[in-house]
């Protein structure tokens, strides 16, 4: 409404109350998105603070509930099997196959059904995108004629009086080719469960074990396993006998491939899975009271297993058969400088507090402060990265709750009597574990999805820590809206058709710029692919050719579509080119904060300051000389850190020196996050990337 | 005959009376004569126990009762023996022919046989499934087959009458062993089936399970077993009456008793057992209205080939094993086929035992055997494929076994028939263009391989999809696979059952193989036509499989959300109203000509706090620095509530400080 009108008009019409709010604050934003990222970054550093004692909300899981009967006949059951499996060693003479018949012939023992699952190896290469998808088709096209084969065991224990519609799965991985004492040991806990859920009457839902064959990696023998078992492809059976035929091993095996009269070779089902459990013994961990039981939970793109599987899993090692429960943690975090500052602040504050209210009991130790922050750190870095952490990041690619945890014993378990008091307890637990699930009549639905751990039994739920995020993508619609205010309300004359055909034609030249850095974005994302099919490269030249490449095609773009003319309202220029910069920027975040939340909140702590300060070079700031210095800094700064290679060395080179560091490490993330079909790829490539450009872009404003 | 026998003496009460007692009586004696002469016209109570060691060391224990009645003009409505309840509903809701059976756990086609009568007449899929013929006009059958879910619900106390709604259950043509278009066929995979459908079940019987052979049914024994079918089989013609078969098949796992560590010779060794062992009982007698009454003991042809390689023959008491009691028959079973041994049968009557001379049959093993039962020729097998709340299909691979090549002479040129017999719900959409046929890895034209299908698609909250499909293919192939995709829906709230989270089952599906038949035959003998047990096994019936039941996750929604959306929308549909109320009750002349006689005195609290802060922040822009300038009113307000807050927080400090 024009000015002149409005003030004509006596009294004025009260504008409604939303509208002065939203007035108020866009004429403020300066101050409001300061204030909005500071609150933002407490409320990140609150969250050790915030964290919530699990609980486990699910009733009719009942962990703990029953006694477990897991006994040392077990217990001798598995040290036999891993005293074959170590004589089979020694003997020499390996196959290739040795361990799997060995297993299958247990199983079959047990009354069990079995069978081998054969695999193609997948080699982490670049493939075509296939992100948020698991198709079916995509593996008939594989007929690499030196693609190796590897060879799982799979046994399925049927539920006496069940339906056979639900199952459990225990996985074991172990390298074939060389079986080391810790991974005996896991098949050895394994089989001794397995055989022990062979006799138990309790069960519900069928119980299937896959001793994984981890000779090609832990994750690619399970995948496997699971897209056979949910994506079968019925036409490739031919395909595979044929290069079976190459392989002398499984020639044996094709003669031999029958056992007890049935055929190993078909492949069977157990309905749907409720579960699955991947457990490994690790390594030793000495100088520690206890075992450790380390939880790895994280599987693609920041998704995670139902809070109440960790739970379960906690409460039975902590309560019942007295491991220690580890969750990862940025070691380098624990102790910090600045962490333990920031504890001892906010210990001192919980003090205070007391002191006013007894009832106001939120402080906690500086020191569980800094493991909480590390915690919760190393919790977001992982699933902000998208790559499973484990084996169990297969199955949640098909909606099953799946988690890894491995035993590190606290003394080498070469003596017998360790070993089998070492197992009496992890197979107590995985039994508990067990029978709590196969207690659930429906799916795990009852506890969280969206969650991060700061400790084993505390975590913060999804309502907590998107405070942050909100906090600080807030100032972006807002900021957005005042510059583009701001630039309609100043430097306009003459008539108003005129002023209003400038201005929209203003926007839709931003919006222009905006629209050609996405593209050249996406052709930059591409560009890896192609790099890769160049055969003898390094990784530091690859980079090379990429960014040389990626150059030529911005410039190329510049050329064709023309670099909108830098007007004499310069001023206007560039802030309606930021305004639109930003809308753009606030709906990449927005969208991956869906997708991926916790890359969305790592992107919004680098993104948000550097789009919010960003400003010409040669354009001053009316003001101090500080506050000028000050901007000038903040501007370099950011936009250093804000170019996704820089901040990924500079990470790189604080965690583990720079010494190592090269300017390949960038192809070689790439080529990481493109293998595991990380969306945090598209992020930093589609939102990120531009977003840093364009921020160059006005910074070497005119 | 009595009454007009009595009609004619009325004269003399005394002598009447006298008359029609003897009448009577004669009337009884000449009855039981007629009965033994072999005119079956009169009600008659069976019961028949037939044991088989498995394969896998459990054991097979098929109970069968059986009880006829003879057409109802004959005999008038009253029974003797014949329940009541069952001859009413066959009377009310013209059955023809019914099957009920309650079954938990799975039958293991694999392990324990899929191609001799035993498993394929009892092999039921998990749950409750109910067909029923009637004979009645076509439109007339679904109001029947409702009102005979809801009776048999109330007589099983199991919930039946969820069959009654027509998304529940199908009218196969020709799918099933029983042809016939005035057919219903409904399954309930969850029903969970315990004591509460036992009890019912077992006061159909004339003995209840007081005496005779159902008084062995000790429930913790035989719901401990590893399979529990209770089944209940109703044949009703106005030729011969109505046929009531009850069968209980329940397979169990004899306790072993290992002494010290088993060694190899000890793990083959199956174990030995009795009646008393499994039942925790033994039988004292038989039912005393039964006709008959015996206990049978198989040993099935691949335990008899074994035996005869061992050079043990057919006695009782050989090298291989000992019968605990001498039975009182061996039946030998009839083969046609050269070189193959043909299953045995010990027969025990029961009624030269009671109460203080127990029967209690038992085998005790002396040697280690190994054996295989009778797979059926293809192993059907069903799964689903995909992941996600979305979409899916459902796959039905079907595997020839290894006695597939008994059953075919000529394995060239040959083909071999299937028919599948599937039902899905609604909610589950297949799309059954999108089928697929695959023969050993490589996928063939559907024209091919089909040779008769017919389907009747889902209709959303009407009707189930149904699916029946006869396939021809070739003997020698090694696998086929048939795959469907369906699309999942969304329910209602209110249709989602209880524990909706765990997901939807579809039934099983049934897979028949109309080449391939199962039948015992016995060399002809008037006794074998006593039992009805042995005439059902060498009847001639086409071979069946069950097939997996399947569990489809749906989207499932959080069932605590209508309370979220109830406090939603009546937030929202208040703020509608309110402001709406606010347009409609204003004047705005008025109001304007209000604003200007007083003066803009009277303002808000909400716009005066606002200029307030606009003034303020205004003012602090100006000022570059910010915080130095300050109004007049700001202060004032800022004093108050920092004075107001410092008082409470001391107070609070002063007051916790005691």
């Amino acid at each position: 409404m024009p000015a002149e009108k409005d003030e004509a008009k006596e009294p004025r019409a009260r504008p409604r109350l939303i509208v002065l709010i939203a007035s108020f604050l866009v004429s403020h934003s300066t101050l409001f998105s300061v204030v909005c990222c500071i609150a933002g970054l407490i409320a990140l550093l609150l969250l050790p603070v915030l964290a919530k004692s699990t609980y486990i909300s699910e009733n009719a899981l009942m962990p703990g509930s029953a006694n477990p009967v897991f006994s040392g006949q077990d217990v001798s059951e598995a040290s036999r099997l891993v005293k074959d499996i170590t004589e089979t060693q020694k003997m020499g003479k390996m196959t290739g196959i040795e361990i799997q018949r060995l297993i299958i012939q247990r199983m079959a023992d047990v009354g069990a059904e079995v069978y081998h699952h054969k695999f193609h190896s997948q080699s982490n290469q670049f493939h075509p995108f296939r992100f948020f998808s698991c198709d079916s088709n995509s593996a008939v096209t594989e007929s690499n004629s030196n693609t190796s084969y590897g060879l799982n065991t799979v046994g399925i224990i049927r539920a006496p009086r069940g339906d056979g519609k639900e199952a459990i799965v225990l996985v074991t991985p172990y390298n074939s080719e060389y079986v080391k004492l810790n991974d005996a040991l896991s098949l050895g806990l394994g089989f001794s469960i397995f055989s022990h859920l062979g006799r138990v009457s309790w069960l519900a839902k069928d119980i299937l074990w896959l001793a994984a064959d981890s000779r090609y990696g832990e994750y690619s023998s399970v995948s496997a396993w699971l897209k056979d078992y949910h994506n079968p492809v019925f036409f490739s059976s031919e395909n595979v006998d044929a290069n079976v035929t190459h392989d002398k091993d499984f020639l044996n095996m094709q003669n031999k491939n029958m056992l007890n009269g049935r055929n190993v070779d078909v492949f069977k089902r157990a309905g749907t899975m409720a579960a699955a459990l991947v457990f490994k013994v690790g390594e030793v961990m000495e100088r520690d009271p206890r075992d450790i039981l380390t939880i790895y939970a994280e599987a693609s793109n920041g998704q995670m297993p139902n809070l109440d599987l960790i739970n379960v899993v906690h409460y039975l090692a902590v309560h019942r058969q007295g491991f220690r429960v580890n969750i990862g943690k940025l070691a380098s975090l624990v102790n910090s400088a600045w962490l333990n500052l920031v504890g001892q602040i906010l210990e001192w504050l919980g003090k205070l507090a007391k002191n006013l209210n007894p009832k106001w009991n939120f402080g906690i130790s500086s020191a569980d402060y800094a493991e909480g922050a590390a915690t919760v750190a190393s919790s977001m870095y992982h699933q902000a990265l998208g790559v499973p952490t484990g084996s169990h990041g297969a199955f949640r690619d098909y909606q099953v709750d799946a988690i890894t945890f491995s035993f590190s014993p606290r003394f080498y378990l070469n003596n017998e009597n360790m070993q089998s008091s070492f197992i009496l307890r992890g197979g107590r637990l995985i039994e508990g574990v067990i029978r709590s699930v196969n207690n659930l009549l429906e799916k795990f639905h009852q506890s969280f999805f969206l969650y991060m751990m700061t400790a084993p039994n505390k975590f913060v739920s999804v309502g907590v820590y998107m405070i942050g995020f909100a906090l600080l993508a807030l100032p972006l619609p807002v900021v957005a809206a005042s510059l583009f205010l701001n630039h309609k309300a100043t430097g306009f004359t003459g008539t108003e058709e005129a002023k209003i055909a400038f201005g929209s034609w203003k926007w839709l030249y931003a919006a222009k710029t905006v629209l050609m850095i996405d593209l050249w974005a996406m052709f930059a994302s591409l560009m890896p692919y192609f790099i890769s099919q160049i055969p003898n490269i390094t990784s530091t030249e690859s980079t090379f050719l990429w960014v040389a490449l990626s150059v030529t095609i911005l410039a190329v773009l510049y050329v064709i579509l023309g670099s909108p003319p830098y007007s004499h309202s310069g001023n206007v220029e560039w802030q309606t080119l930021k305004a639109v910069m930003i809308a753009s920027v606030t709906i990449g975040l927005g969208l991956m904060s869906i997708i991926n939340f916790a890359t969305a909140q790592i992107g919004a702590l680098l993104i948000v300051p550097m789009c919010l300060v960003v400003r010409p070079l040669k354009k001053h700031i009316q003001g101090a000389l500080i506050l000028r210095a000050l901007s000038l800094v903040c501007n370099l700064v950011m936009v250093v850190i804000g170019f996704p290679p820089a901040a990924l060395l500079l990470m790189k080179g604080f965690s583990k020196g720079f010494e190592g560091v090269g300017i390949g490490a960038v192809w070689e993330v790439a080529e990481f996050l493109w293998a595991w079909n990380s969306a945090t790829y598209l992020y930093v490539f589609l939102v990120h990337l531009p977003c840093w450009v364009l921020c160059i872009h006005i910074l070497l404003h005119p | 005959m009595a009454s007009t026998v009595a009609a004619r003496a009325p004269a003399t009460i005394h002598t009447s009376f006298l008359l029609l007692l003897v009448i009577l009586l004669s009337c009884d004696l000449f009855d039981r004569i007629i009965a033994s002469s072999g005119e079956a016209r009169e009600e008659e109570f069976t019961e028949e126990l037939l044991l088989k060691p498995l394969p896998d060391k459990k054991i097979l224990a098929h109970f069968h009762f059986q009880s006829t009645v003879p057409p109802s003009d004959s005999i008038g409505h009253h029974h003797h023996l014949f329940p009541k309840a069952i001859a009413q509903l066959v009377k009310k809701f013209h059955i023809r022919e019914l099957e009920l059976s309650f079954t938990q756990g799975r039958w293991n086609y694999e392990s324990w046989g899929g191609s001799d009568p035993m498993s394929n007449i009892n092999a039921k899929p998990p749950g409750v499934e109910m067909w029923a013929v009637f004979d009645l006009p076509v439109n007339d059958i679904d109001e029947s087959w409702k009102g005979l879910t809801h009776a048999l619900s109330g007589i099983f106390c199991s919930s039946l009458n969820f069959l009654e709604s027509s998304t529940a259950y199908s009218a196969p043509h020709w799918g099933l062993r029983t042809n016939s278009s005035s057919m219903r066929y409904g399954a309930l995979p969850r029903e969970a089936v315990c004591t509460e459908n036992l009890t019912p079940w077992l006061k159909l019987l004339p003995c209840r399970d007081k005496a005779g052979l159902a008084s062995l049914l000790d429930r913790p024994s035989i719901y401990k077993g590893y399979y529990h079918s209770q089944r209940l089989q109703l044949f009703s013609s106005a030729a011969s009456g109505i046929i009531l078969d009850q069968t209980l098949t329940v397979v169990l796992q004899p306790n072993v008793q290992r002494n010290g560590m088993p060694n190899s010779y000890d793990r083959f060794l199956q174990p030995n057992w009795s009646i008393m062992s499994m039942f925790k009982k033994k039988v004292t007698g038989q039912c005393a209205l039964a006709r008959a009454s015996s206990i049978f003991i198989e040993l099935e042809d691949g335990l008899a080939t074994e035996l005869e390689k061992l050079g043990a023959g057919e006695s009782w008491n050989n090298l291989a094993f000992d019968l605990s009691v001498a039975p009182d028959r061996v039946i030998k079973e009839h083969n046609s086929v050269e070189g193959k041994s043909s299953s045995i049968l010990y027969e025990f009557k029961v009624v030269k035992y009671s109460k203080y001379e127990p029967l209690d049959v038992g085998i005790k093993w002396k040697l280690p055997l190994l054996w295989s039962c009778p797979e059926a020729p293809f192993h059907a097998r069903r799964f689903l494929m995909g992941s996600g709340n979305e979409r899916g299909s459902i796959a039905i691979s079907l595997q020839p076994t290894q006695s597939c090549d008994q059953f075919l002479s000529d394995s060239h040129k040959c083909t071999v028939r299937a028919v599948i017999f599937q039902v899905a719900p609604w909610y589950v959409k297949v799309y059954y263009h999108t089928l697929q046929i695959f023969i050993d890895g490589r996928s063939v034209p559907v024209a091919d391989v089909v040779e008769k299908i017919s389907v009747s698609p889902s209709e959303d909250k009407v009707s189930p999809g149904s699916l029946q499909m006869m396939l021809r293919f070739p003997c020698d192939m090694n696998s086929a696979a048939l795959a469907m995709d369906f699309d999942k829906g969304f329910l209602h709230i209110d249709e989602y059952p209880p524990d909706a989270n765990q997901g939807f089952d579809i039934p099983s599906a049934v897979v028949s193989f109309p080449d391939f038949y199962s039948s015992r035959s016995y060399l002809e003998d008037n006794c074998l036509k006593q039992s009805p047990l042995l005439l059902k096994l060498q009847k001639r019936t086409a071979l069946q499989s069950y097939t997996e039941v399947l569990l489809v996750p749906l989207t499932t929604p959080d069932f605590s959300m209508p309370y979220n959306v109830i406090t939603f929308t009546c937030t929202v549909l208040a703020l509608y109203f309110g402001s709406l109320l606010n347009a409609l009750r204003r004047r705005i002349g008025e109001e304007e000509q209000l604003l200007k006689s007083k003066d803009s005195k009277r303002v808000g609290l909400i716009p005066r706090l606002l200029s307030k802060l606009k003034g303020r922040t205004l003012e602090s822009h100006q000022s570059s620095s910010g915080s130095s300038a300050s109004s007049k009113p700001r202060p004032k307000w800022l004093f108050k509530v920092i004075f107001v807050a410092l008082i409470a927080v001391l107070w609070h400090y002063y007051s916790n400080i005691d």
